[in-house]
């Protein structure tokens, strides 16, 4: 019970620290507004996605370090696919593309559980694999994206009936997020497989001892880590139009929003909302930052120190609270 | 015997690299009955339950599970094939509340809850995270998890191990009416009470080996242990020590005085003194406070009131090291806790030799090979396995972890029932050790699950009720039926009837000052 | 127990079982494979030359890989090692211009001593998983290293003569970064077996409550570690700035993560308490052989990330395999 009360406060403590840095912003920038809003959802997207790859994965007591690798490597199959191809040609790209993430994640799994070689070791051979592999696939940034997917993330959703103030306030990337994420996350939480996730996170001996089908439950976090990610890539090829076959910096900002979002590194612990409202308040303070007109590599620096900041105060409160 | 065998395993082997941890073991279960499975440490009692339930898959040998041959890969084909295990570890998924793990499971909601009540635990939030739930209660969760399912074969290991006496005898009683219902209980325990008052039938292990199945009749034990240990062991007289000898022995000073020592809710008020040269045993019923008051005599928490004196002195623990700086030294009851499992046994006893920064330099090899050699002498730790920790037996870990003190020669050893779950002969040795260093000047406070070792081993009894000391008894006056009461908070000279067996729920009713 | 001794072991396992008492065979086996396959394709590349020039490559690796080798002994890794050496040849590169060579060395060492300090802090104070702690101090030390690149933008750099000497030049055939690497290495070999320090890095990753038990405290032990690897890890980058000669931003970034693949290859286990530095060394010669294996196979760089990626992780498997069957 305390436990379920303490996860539960930090999300909302993340809510409300997220409320604080909109009212900072509009401080800062008072003509701050939905457009501006629009463009924060539509940056947060990759991220989003990225931290829900690592989630997942962080829940099964893993690490995943090819997130942002994997991101990369979709991203360019997606942009080199489209390159020059159909409209229509898209509606294929996009479920293969995600295909191709679920595979690849449970090949990360499945590696992990064949060799049985720690998980850090393997998803780190995995980033080397999958960064070649982009590298083939596109030797610089090139390609194209199907217009109609890059007009799914950008602008307001339309809701009949509702006012457009409020309606400006809807950017369509958030829906997409939203929608992605819910349709994977919400169904999973409830099922049994998803209790044997957070089981094998929590410890894998006992989920043995309980009948858990140990192997097949993290390859499948695994391939629904790669899915997650794949749909991470093709939300950077839609945003940008383009595949780049260097990865982003996802893997660091996925791992430190897991963490803020009081995901426990060690697994067992948390969920994915906590995470991506994170993305969201690291987003934001990136946003006020360039706002105040701060060199951007000083803002680095300061993100850097949030994050260590975030993390250190963290690990403090587990340390306190464990005496 | 004309009934078939629920369960019939012949010709089990399992080897792990060249060892081999079963060669021949063979067990076979009739419905109806409680059979014990017993064996010294490393005879394979262990290695056979975890084949038996899936966790590991043997090299050799037949499994027939109502006459039929089963290959059971996994934790969930034994459940399908009716067999389920309760572990010594509770295997409840921490961080998932109860009804989850239930789920997890497929166990049913309902008849899960009639057994938790049945087994005595009356308040259980289903909605609570196994991390929340004391050991104790866990692994009656556990049982009853195993028990909702109706399962053919049950698996006790060591079930009543770290149970409080109420939980216990219910634990038993359920166990008992399991064999009458037709279905069997594969009991595995170290405590003779137990298996003769609820066993039919025993088969015993030794060296991987099943060397014998025999019906439990009074006076079986001698057999039993002769097959265990596969030579005749004279039976440990109670050494009974003059009062005399201890007076003249016992200093002005004592060595470790403790005042009005509280800790949390767990612990108030608790004063008593330890001397030099002194045995004094701890004895309560599970999570009474006792853990904390050893925590707190070895510096791992701090208390949240009263003093602990050293010589005199008071002294606040921070930290293990400062307890250790004081000569006082902790022995955990959980070996895997005190261990550095893939280190030598060399490693090991020297580890606290490194610990203080001035330390950390160049290690002087030959002063240290020759200080661990004869803590290994003294304690005879069979060396064979030094390479690696958790090669050893668990007698020999629980050895090490003792050893470890001797060679640091510390004054004042906490042990915490450094004997649960460790072969008789190992244990001899751990009582004739803690006497030995009790001869030497050192002291000792000892805590026990088992209340037979008091009169082997020490001198005074200090028993905890409630995390309040409410009483202390010389040895000759402790007598395990006195300890019982006590443990349950009665006062001395009550004429209740608290056998093991009685009925927790009415001691008050005999509680007359 | 082990009545099985006297059973006839097949062949197989009795070879298993030798490679598993000296985990350095099949390593040192692998590495002369490599090399064999290198004469192979390219008959007589195997030279005196060659052999300095892997030395002088694999040296700087090696001594980033001693800082993963004991940072993962405690179930650790330090990520940061590539920007604390990139900070400190940059700036031992520009001060070295305005500086006398003492001060410009000290000021180098200071980044270097401030990240591992705060990486210990964090780590052993305040418990931050490690990853994620020496990442963090990774971006920040990147960061003020960019405010810092501007700050000395018109002032210019150069490499100094000792650094380059060091470096690159070769004496009777002999590599002169081997002065600084053999001693380097015996000190760590000697600290890791035979010191009450090295002692506690093995305890502690194994177990760290039973080292708290013993009197061991964490935060000591692991602030030491973090503070001694990352002034390695500037050692490095000084070294390497007079291998590479030409100061950037991102110097020793590339060598971060075949320094993980390094010691792990060489059989440190990433969860602690289990390896060694002898075998990290060998496992940095191995990727260098490999890097140019690969070059000289002219694989795209694609290509080449993959199959290190994967001989990254069939050689941890077939360790892993190996040493299982103990």
């Amino acid at each position: 019970m305390n436990h379920f009360l303490r996860r539960q406060g930090w999300v909302s403590g993340l809510f409300a620290l997220l409320i604080v840095l909109f009212i900072v912003t509009k401080l800062i920038q008072p003509g701050y507004g939905s457009g501006d809003f629009g463009s924060l959802a539509r940056a947060v997207l990759p991220y989003a996605f990225a931290v829900a790859a690592q989630t997942v994965v962080v829940i099964a007591g893993g690490i995943d370090l090819s997130v942002a690798a994997m991101m990369a490597l979709t991203s360019v199959t997606a942009a080199s696919m489209m390159a020059g191809a159909s409209e229509e040609y898209a509606l294929f790209v996009v479920p293969f593309v995600l295909a191709m993430g679920f595979v690849l994640g449970a090949l990360n799994g499945l590696l992990i559980v064949v060799t049985r070689v720690p998980d850090i070791v393997v998803t780190l051979a995995m980033l080397f694999v999958l960064q070649g592999a982009a590298l083939l696939v596109l030797g610089a940034p090139g390609g194209a994206a199907a217009e109609w997917l890059k007009a799914m993330i950008s602008g307001t959703v339309p809701i009949p009936g509702l006012p457009d103030a409020i309606d400006a306030w809807l950017p369509k990337a958030l829906l997409v997020l939203i929608v992605c994420l819910c349709v994977i996350w919400v169904p999973l939480r409830r099922s049994r497989l998803g209790l044997s996730i957070y089981a094998i996170g929590s410890s894998e001996l006992a989920a043995f001892r309980s009948g858990v089908p140990v192997a097949r439950t993290r390859i499948i976090a695994y391939a629904l880590s790669g899915l997650f990610a794949a749909m991470g890539g093709l939300a950077l090829t839609m945003s940008t139009g383009i595949g780049a076959p260097i990865p982003g910096p996802y893997l660091l900002a996925s791992v430190a929003a897991v963490v803020l979002g009081g995901v426990a590194l060690g697994g067992g612990k948390g969920g994915l909302l906590g995470p991506i409202v994170a993305v969201f308040v690291l987003r934001l303070v990136r946003t006020d930052l360039t706002l105040l007109a701060i060199d951007p590599n000083v803002t680095a620096i300061i993100e850097g120190l949030i994050m260590v900041a975030v993390v250190m105060f963290g690990a403090f409160i587990t340390m306190r609270g464990r005496q | 015997m004309t009934t078939s065998p629920l369960l019939d395993a012949t010709g089990v082997a399992k080897n792990y690299g060249a060892v081999a941890a079963l060669r021949n073991a063979s067990l076979s279960v009739l419905p109806g009955e409680v059979h014990a499975l017993m064996g010294a440490n490393g005879a394979g009692k262990s290695t056979l339950v975890k084949i038996l339930t899936g966790a590991i898959s043997a090299n050799a040998g037949r499994i027939l599970i109502r006459g039929e041959a089963r290959d059971i890969r996994s934790p969930a084909a034994a459940r399908r094939a009716g067999l389920l295990p309760v572990y010594q570890e509770p295997s409840l998924i921490p961080d998932l509340d109860v009804l989850s793990n239930l789920r997890l499971t497929g166990t049913p909601v309902e008849p899960f809850r009639a057994w938790v009540r049945e087994l005595g635990i009356a308040d259980l939030d289903l909605r609570d995270s196994a991390r929340d739930i004391p050991l104790a209660v866990l692994r009656v969760l556990d049982l009853a998890r195993a028990l909702a399912v109706e399962p053919d074969v049950l698996l006790l290991d060591e079930m009543t191990a770290a149970l409080p006496a109420n939980l216990a005898e219910k634990v038993l009683e359920v166990v008992r009416r399991q064999g009458d219902a037709g279905r069997a209980v594969i009991f595995i325990s170290h405590r003779f009470v137990e298996i003769a008052a609820l066993c039919d039938r025993a088969t015993v292990l030794r060296d991987g080996e099943t060397v014998g199945v025999v019906d439990i009749v009074p006076g079986v034990e001698e057999e039993i242990v002769e097959l265990m240990l596969g030579t005749r062991i004279e039976k440990a007289k109670v050494a009974a020590r003059s009062v005399s000898e201890k007076a003249a022995s016992a200093p002005a000073r004592p060595r470790i005085t403790v005042k009005n020592l509280r800790v949390g809710i767990k612990l108030s008020d608790v004063s008593f003194d330890l001397a030099d040269g002194e045995v004094a045993g701890v004895v309560a019923l599970e999570g009474q406070g006792q853990d904390e008051l050893f925590a707190a005599l070895a510096g791992s928490i701090r208390p949240s009131g009263g003093t602990i004196e050293v010589d005199g002195q008071a002294v606040k623990f921070s930290h293990p090291i400062d307890a250790i700086r004081s000569g006082i030294a902790y022995v955990p009851g959980d070996r895997s806790e005190a261990l550095a499992m893939q280190r030598s046994v060399r490693e090991n006893i020297a580890l606290p030799f490194s610990a203080a920064l001035r330390n950390w330099g160049p290690i002087h090899m030959r002063k240290e090979r020759a200080t661990v050699q004869s803590a290994i002498q003294r304690l005879q730790i069979d060396t064979r396995a030094q390479g690696e920790v958790q090669r050893l037996s668990g007698g020999n870990q629980q050895k090490v972890t003792i050893a470890r003190w001797i060679a640091a020669d510390a004054r004042t050893i906490l042990c915490f029932d450094p004997t649960r779950g460790i072969d008789v002969g190992t244990k001899q040795e751990i009582y004739k050790l803690l006497r030995e260093l009790a001869g030497h000047g050192k002291s000792v406070l000892f805590y026990t699950s088992e209340l037979e070792e008091v009169q082997r081993v020490c001198d005074r009894v200090i028993v905890i009720f409630g995390g309040r000391l409410v009483d202390i008894f010389r040895v000759e006056e402790a007598d395990e039926s006195a300890l019982m009461r006590a443990a349950y908070g009665l006062p001395r000279g009550a004429k209740a009837d608290i056998g093991i067996l009685a009925d927790p729920q009415s001691p008050s009713s005999g509680t007359t000052p | 127990m082990s009545t099985s001794a006297i059973t006839p072991v097949p062949l197989g396992r009795r070879l298993k079982r030798f490679m598993a008492d000296r985990p350095l065979v099949p390593l040192i086996i692998l590495l002369v494979i490599l090399v064999v396959i290198l004469q192979i394709l390219r008959p007589g590349i195997v030279n005196e030359r060659w052999i300095a020039n892997t030395i002088k490559f694999a040296i700087p690796l090696a001594i980033l890989a001693g800082c993963q080798t004991m940072t993962m002994l405690t179930g650790g890794i330090d990520l940061s090692v590539g920007t604390v050496a990139t900070m400190s040849a940059f700036i031992m590169a520009t001060q070295i211009v305005s500086q006398d060579p003492a001060v410009a060395f000290l000021l180098a060492m200071m980044p270097a001593v401030l990240i591992g300090l705060v990486n210990g802090i964090g780590v052993g104070v305040f418990r931050v998983h490690p990853l994620i702690m020496t990442l963090g101090t990774s971006l920040i030390g990147t960061g003020c290293l960019q405010v810092y690149q501007r700050t000395v933008i018109a002032s210019g750099a150069k490499i100094p003569d000792f650094l380059a000497w060091l470096g690159t030049g070769v004496t009777y055939g002999f590599p002169n970064a081997l002065l600084l690497f053999v001693p380097l290495a015996a000190l760590i070999v000697f600290t890791l077996a035979r010191t009450g320090f090295g002692r506690l890095l093995y305890a502690v990753g194994d177990n760290e409550r039973a080292t708290r038990l013993s009197g061991v405290q964490y935060w000591q032990v692991i602030t030491a570690l973090y503070v001694t690897s990352s002034m390695l890890a500037g050692i490095t980058g000084l070294l390497y700035i007079g291998l590479i000669k030409a100061p950037s931003l991102s110097l020793a970034e590339p060598l971060v993560l075949p320094s993980v693949a390094a010691a792990v290859i060489g059989g440190t286990s990433i969860f602690g308490g289990r390896g060694g530095y002898t075998g990290t060394i060998i496992g940095a010669l191995i990727l260098t052989v490999l890097t140019t294996l690969l070059t000289i196979l002219q694989m795209p760089e694609g290509a080449r990330r993959i199959l290190f990626g994967l001989i990254v992780l069939f050689v941890t498997a077939a360790y892993l395999r190996i040493v299982e069957e103990r």
